[in-house]
């Protein structure tokens, strides 16, 4: 019998994905582990494995749809043996009637007639072929969908024929990026064929190129008002997966649900920056193996973790029911990658020395520029810390990214005049501000930890207690 | 007579100009319209309504002919061909006075004249009309060049009407005998509708059609059906041949037909019909000393129907195909409505004019045929159904017929719609909406069609072109 290939959960969180690429095409033959397809999902892109052997029979979702839906039928696997014709309209149904790429409006009546016509199937089959439609947001599926989707307006449905709604998704068009010219400001296929011409709102286009930020597409946006922004004023950048997330995310996060507060504190570096360069001393010179050169970062992040084992209190996520106080530090490292963020985590960074810290952040930062995260490199995470020194920020306060109870913020190490003992003196500080979750981190908890933090910063000896 | 001047002036009031000069009126526009002939041009007077008028009567005749199938008895059926013109010239008489009586109530100024476009030189150029009384020379700020067409002859070969044995359709129209035998020359719309009239009411018909097939404009499989059903009539029909020599004789006229293939025939009819196409009436206008441009018998326009001269515009048959009176008038509106700087005017598109041809069994169209479709490029989806399996054609005495639909497999559009049978050209403006409002074969599917109507074979056809198809 054919097998259904689903669209995998590549996380636990995950509820869709992009269908990136198409590392196959039907005919190829496969067998258990080859990479068959790119899944991008909000932060990373992700390989699909086949679990079976067999032949790609069909397939169901184009590369470069969106939103399709975790498992949801993607493609068909042939058994040895089997043809095309072999393939279950049940089973096609069943991977289009989840919520698919490539429902059509032709899928709704089939399922009204007991699904027993074969061309509609062909169709979408033929239509979801990557030769014909090369993008296709899945999120523009079923009609119900489409309502809900092509819907950011305020005042509701957009106005689009039957037509221009089945082209667009055809052609991966968002319709929210068009301009209707028809009767009473109706998209018709003109404006269509326009877009096509352009290269307007074409979702698919950005998801499919996957690099990050997506393709640039011509204006008017949904929802601005051209009279601010003048359709020619502006170059409109489609949002992908990671803008959308981390727009969502925040904002739940700072408007929702998290009551925020900062804390600041000052710490001396003189010692650090001394110990620093003691270490990075001992590395085997350049090129040698074994060679290292430890960040001020990277003493961040141990300290971070330390003191979190110190305070308890201040590892902690809250939940309606209970405050879950963590047993490891595990330490988020905010990224800045093209199009956005990640945050990918140093486990247990508490049990870790400054040498691994300092590779493993190497390593994540890497790869997270290239989106080529795992799912469990980056979800998660009990703490996070987020460095702008760089760029000579001097005192920041980021959001807190839930379920953590805090983030760190770290500003630029500089050389200050600071008055100690009645006397101005020169000496390396930095700010560091403790964005707290005062649900379950109060300014106590904040206080003490950063004083704690602070401590070992100032003497990193001490982290050898 | 004092000099007058309008925001528009219309030259010609056949269906494009006077559908042009109503909506301008409607737009608060100050117009005009000048005919040098009747209200309503040819469409009105010399085309399409009074043939429908003709063609109303061989069906009926037709229908009398087969009372016995209907339980009727009928006999000695005749005909008289002076009552018969007398009905179509009344018809065409009353819708004239009617397109009087809408110039006035639109307040539409009518002037009866010849009109010759003048001067210009950057400004739009003034229109001197003559008329009975004289010459008035009248100003406007934007022109409509509505003057229409005509059947065009070749002189040169014998192909124009003598006043007696030789018609175009003007005379073909108003005969003054009914020939025993005819020949048709050109098988497009109207030397069809003539064929199917005076085969209808009893002349033997000849129709000789330059290309392959007859009504080459349709689609290939309505052509065909199209040949079978007249030559069932006993209509003679030779394609691929053209006329070569027209010889008159006393009371009749030898033709010279020549194949393709090179082989001549000859034969001899008592009147000839010429319907080897249309040409523009773009003479004596001014347009050459105005500087609008004329290709082919045809004035230039964009797609606004623009010339290139400044205020001067021109819409319906004199600019070209298809040669439809409701091309004319939609053209007009459009024509108009950018004049007036209305949004949501759009270019017209040809594939949503229909076509239609009154001929037994009619035929009617709209958009792409399958051939072109595919030439196109689009992989198409076709259905068909036939009228023997309706029960409203069976029940009408009507099981001719043929409902064919042509769809985009990729995106479920209706390409194009292609019918032959009774009523055709009734139902035909169902997918013409179909088409405006981009339905796909969806929401077509879903709409409701009322039983027992010839409509259903509309649904049915749909139906065929995705394997539902219900009742074949």
């Amino acid at each position: 019998m054919p097998v259904p290939i689903l669209m995998p959960a590549l996380s636990p969180t995950m509820e869709e994905g992009t269908l990136a690429k198409w590392l196959v095409k039907e005919g190829d033959t496969v067998s258990s582990g080859d990479v068959i397809a790119e899944i991008e999902t909000d932060k990373a892109t992700m390989e699909v494995e086949a679990v079976d052997e067999g032949t790609i029979g069909k397939i169901l979702i184009a590369e470069g749809s969106e939103g399709v839906k975790v498992n949801e039928t993607i493609a068909i696997l042939l058994e040895e043996g089997e043809s095309v014709d072999d393939i279950d309209e049940a089973a096609m149904k069943n991977g289009a009637a989840s919520g698919g790429g490539d429902k059509t409006d032709t899928k709704q009546a089939d399922k009204k007639e007991d699904g027993s016509k074969p061309e509609p199937l062909k169709e979408e089959a033929s239509a979801a072929t990557p030769s014909t439609a090369p993008a296709k947001p899945s999120q523009d599926s079923g009609p119900s969908q489409d309502s809900g989707k092509d819907a950011p307006k305020p005042n509701g449905r957009i106005h689009a024929s039957p037509l221009a709604k089945r082209m667009a998704r055809n052609e991966g068009i968002e319709l929210t990026a068009l301009k209707g010219t028809g009767p009473h400001g109706r998209i018709v296929k003109r404006d269509i064929e326009q877009a096509m011409k352009d290269g307007t709102g074409k979702a698919g286009a950005a998801a499919a190129a996957s690099k990050s930020s997506g393709a640039p597409y011509q204006p008017p946006a949904a929802g601005i008002d051209e009279r601010l922004y003048p359709a020619d004023s502006y170059e409109a950048i489609k949002n992908d997966g990671m803008r959308k997330t981390i727009a969502k995310r925040l904002s739940q996060s700072f408007n929702g649900e998290v009551p925020h507060f900062p804390l600041n504190i000052d710490i001396d570096l003189d010692t650090l920056l001394e110990a620093r360069e003691r270490i990075n001393a001992m590395s085997p010179p350049k090129g040698e193996e074994g060679f290292y050169k430890v960040s001020v970062n990277d003493f961040v992040i141990k300290a971070s973790a330390m003191a979190l084992k110190k305070v308890p209190a201040a590892n902690a996520t809250y939940t309606d029911d209970a405050i879950l106080r963590h047993k490891h530090a595990d330490v988020g490292v905010a990224v800045a990658i093209d199009g956005g963020l990640i945050t990918p985590i140093i486990w247990k960074a508490e049990t870790k020395g400054l040498l691994q810290i300092s590779a493993e952040v190497r390593d994540l930062a890497g790869r997270a520029r290239q989106k080529k995260l795992k799912p469990e490199e980056y979800m998660g995470g009990t703490f996070a810390v987020s460095n702008l020194g760089m760029f000579g920020i001097k005192s920041f306060s980021s959001i807190v990214s839930q379920p953590h109870g805090a983030i760190m913020s770290v500003g630029a190490a500089e050389e200050r005049a600071v008055v100690r003992k009645g006397q101005i003196i020169i000496a390396n500080q930095m700010t560091v501000t403790l964005t707290c979750d005062h649900r379950v981190v109060d300014g106590a908890v904040g206080a003490e930890y950063l004083s704690v933090f602070k401590k070992m910063i100032e003497e990193p000896t001490s982290m050898l207690l | 007579m004092a000099d007058k001047s309008f925001d528009l002036v219309v030259i010609g009031s056949g269906p494009g100009g006077y559908v042009a000069a109503i909506r301008a009126a409607q737009l608060g526009m100050k117009t005009a319209i000048i005919e040098r002939d009747k209200l309503g041009g040819v469409c009105l007077n010399w085309g399409c309504i009074p043939t429908k008028a003709l063609l109303r009567t061989s069906e009926v005749y037709t229908t009398m002919k087969h009372a016995e199938e209907f339980g009727l008895k009928a006999e000695k059926i005749s005909f008289d061909i002076d009552a018969i013109v007398k009905r179509s010239r009344g018809v065409a008489g009353r819708m004239e006075k009617g397109i009087g009586f809408l110039m006035k109530k639109n307040k539409v100024e009518t002037i009866m004249g010849e009109a010759r476009l003048k001067g210009g030189n950057g400004a739009t150029p003034s229109v001197v009309v003559k008329t009975d009384k004289g010459e008035e020379k009248i100003t406007a700020k934007h022109v409509i060049i509505a003057t229409g067409a005509r059947a065009r002859t070749i002189p040169a070969a014998g192909l124009e009407p003598d006043g007696k044995f030789i018609w175009a359709s003007k005379e073909a129209m108003v005969p003054d005998m009914m020939p025993k035998s005819m020949l048709v020359i050109g098988s497009g719309a109207i030397g069809i509708e003539f064929a199917s009239f005076y085969n209808a009411m009893g002349a033997e018909v000849t129709v000789v059609e330059m290309v392959d097939r007859i009504l080459p404009a349709e689609d290939k499989e309505i052509s065909d059906f199209a040949l079978k059903a007249f030559k069932k009539q006993g209509m003679n029909i030779i394609t691929s041949a053209s006329v070569e020599k027209l010889d008159k004789g006393k009371d009749s006229v030898k033709a010279t037909i020549k194949g393709k293939d090179g082989k001549t025939q000859e034969i001899e009819v008592e009147r000839v019909v010429l319907a080897i196409g249309i040409t523009g009436n773009t003479e004596n206008l001014g347009l050459e000393e105005i500087g609008v441009k004329v290709e082919r018998g045809h004035i230039v326009v964009n797609e606004w129907l623009e010339t290139g001269v400044k205020g001067v515009y021109a819409i319906g048959d004199v600019v070209g195909a298809p040669w439809l009176a409701h091309k004319a008038s939609h053209e007009g509106v459009i024509c108009v409505e950018k004049i007036a700087g209305k949004k949501d005017v759009h270019p017209l598109d040809v594939d949503m004019i229909p076509g239609c041809t009154y001929c037994q069994p009619q035929i009617a169209s709209i958009g792409l045929t399958e051939a072109e479709a595919k030439e196109k490029g689009y992989k198409v989806k076709v259905g068909r159904f036939p009228f023997q399996g309706n029960g409203k054609a069976v029940a009408l005495g009507e099981p001719e017929g043929l409902v064919k639909t042509v769809f985009d497999e990729k995106t479920g559009e209706l390409l194009g719609a292609h019918m032959i049978g009774a009523e055709v050209t009734e139902l035909i403006q169902g997918f013409g909406i179909a088409k405006t409002l981009e339905a796909t074969e969806e929401d077509l599917f879903h709409t409701i069609f009322p039983h027992p109507t010839l409509s259903e074979m509309m649904h049915e056809s749909v139906l065929d072109a995705y394997g539902k198809v219900i009742h074949t």
